[in-house]
């Protein structure tokens, strides 16, 4: 077989540096070597296709889990799961956890003393469509406090987990709100160095996405690598 | 062709252990497959200590060498336990097509998320019953000292393939830049 056509790399520096001394948890599991570079092979280039046969449910109403309803602001999170030549990711899981509206945690060990809301777990799972499409319903989540340095707050924040259809696409990243007043003292945030980077993590309020007298929307378009365009690769024949 | 930015990576944090397992998860193929083996190890810090809050995730060739074929799903996800220990159920892949016409030595991909790495770390494992194969690789021949190269390389026991990961320091794993 011939050679593989390659996804693009992270030459403009997206990704944060694994060393971020300011996020203290980096300090003892940040490699210190440099990674070494691999060309694509057939390992890098293809993926897992998880879908229903996998999970028992999946759920992309997050309101909908318990007997009743969760307490906090209703909200519509939607988007699209594009690469970064533009092309639509279709059928990709897209998984999402958060806090509730409190800033607190279904997990054992959030010892953050607000309250747990027994309505609320946010785990959530669905596929994009056909035209790289997801959408959830769930609460608003609160910031939460954290012990990274004096009086540290993570700002309001649903983490987002992409499969993508490729090894090389994987990608877990957070979705955070706009104009959020936490954003300048939060290490985890400006890991992202460049700043028009780190907006793309910033979900757009959509006005035209909300439903009258039920809930307020954001829409958060997620980008993932696109193949290297080669001399021998058909662009229209990309699946 | 114009293109579109890329959307950061971020930590998984501490508390993704509600969201991303599933009972399923860490099963590469179902229980009582011909050949199923586990695969397992630990994580560790640069301190020697087990990170707890740590998600593997493998993506693996059938063992004809074939991904994503037959129902062979090939993947798994597993967290971290306390000791930070992790498994999984798989079989061991074929050898797979490398690059200009090569031969790759069976592996597995690997995936490291945890609190503290703000992307993921990318990784294989080697099987230690493959040494002439293992020799002829690519990507191990590209890691010239040995020592390094031994940390991708699973070590054998009685019905597993152990691969423990170190993230930082004193034996280091050797992660990949894909
Ligand atoms: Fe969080």
């Amino acid at each position: 077989m011939g050679d593989i056509a390659g996804y693009r790399r992270d030459t403009d520096g997206v990704h944060p540096p694994l060393a971020s001394p300011g996020y203290a948890s980096t300090r003892l599991r940040a490699p210190c070597r440099t990674p070494l570079m691999i060309p694509h092979t057939l390992t890098e280039v293809t993926g897992p296709a998880l879908g229903e046969r996998d999970f028992s449910a999946l759920d992309a109403d997050l309101t909908r889990q318990h007997g009743g309803e969760p307490l906090g602001e209703r909200i519509i999170v939607h988007g699209r799961v594009l690469d970064s030549n533009g092309r639509p990711i279709p059928h990709t899981l897209v998984e999402v956890w958060q806090a509730n509206a409190a800033g607190r945690y279904a997990h054992d060990l959030d010892r953050h003393p607000a309250p747990l809301d027994p309505n609320f777990t946010g785990a959530g799972r669905c596929l994009t469509d056909a035209e790289g499409r997801y959408g959830f319903v769930t609460i608003r989540p609160g910031a939460y406090p954290w012990k990274n340095h004096h009086n540290a707050w993570r700002p309001a924040h649903i983490h987002f987990s992409l499969l993508g259809r490729a090894f090389v696409q994987r990608i877990v990243t957070q979705m955070y709100f706009p104009g959020d007043p936490l954003f300048g003292q939060d290490p985890i945030f400006n890991s992202v160095r460049d700043p028009v980077a780190r907006d793309r993590m910033v979900a757009a309020f959509d006005l035209d996405a909300t439903e009258p007298e039920w809930a307020l929307a954001y829409r958060f378009d997620i980008v993932l690598r696109g193949r290297e365009a080669t001399p021998f690769e058909d662009p229209e024949e990309d699946e | 062709m114009s293109t579109r930015g890329l959307t950061p990576s971020q930590t998984v944090g501490p508390f993704f252990a509600f969201g991303l397992p599933w009972p399923g998860g860490p099963y590469a193929v179902p229980e009582g497959t011909p050949g199923a083996v586990w695969l397992r190890g630990r994580v560790l810090d640069g301190a020697g200590d087990p990170v707890s809050d740590a998600l593997i995730e493998t993506w693996q060739a059938d063992p004809q060498g074939r991904y994503a074929v037959g129902g062979f799903r090939g993947f798994a996800r597993c967290p971290t336990n306390a000791d930070g220990r992790w498994a999984i159920l798989t079989v061991k892949p074929g050898a797979v097509p490398g690059p200009g016409g090569t031969t790759q030595a069976p592996h597995v991909a690997m995936s490291v998320f945890a609190r503290g790495l703000l992307n993921r770390v990318v990784t294989r494992v080697y099987f230690p019953d493959e040494v002439d194969a293992n020799a002829a690789d690519t990507v191990l021949i590209s890691v010239a000292d040995p020592v390094l190269r031994a940390t991708l390389v699973a070590g054998a026991v009685e019905g597993a393939y152990i691969f423990d990961i170190r993230l930082q320091g004193e034996g280091e794993t050797v992660f990949l830049a894909i």
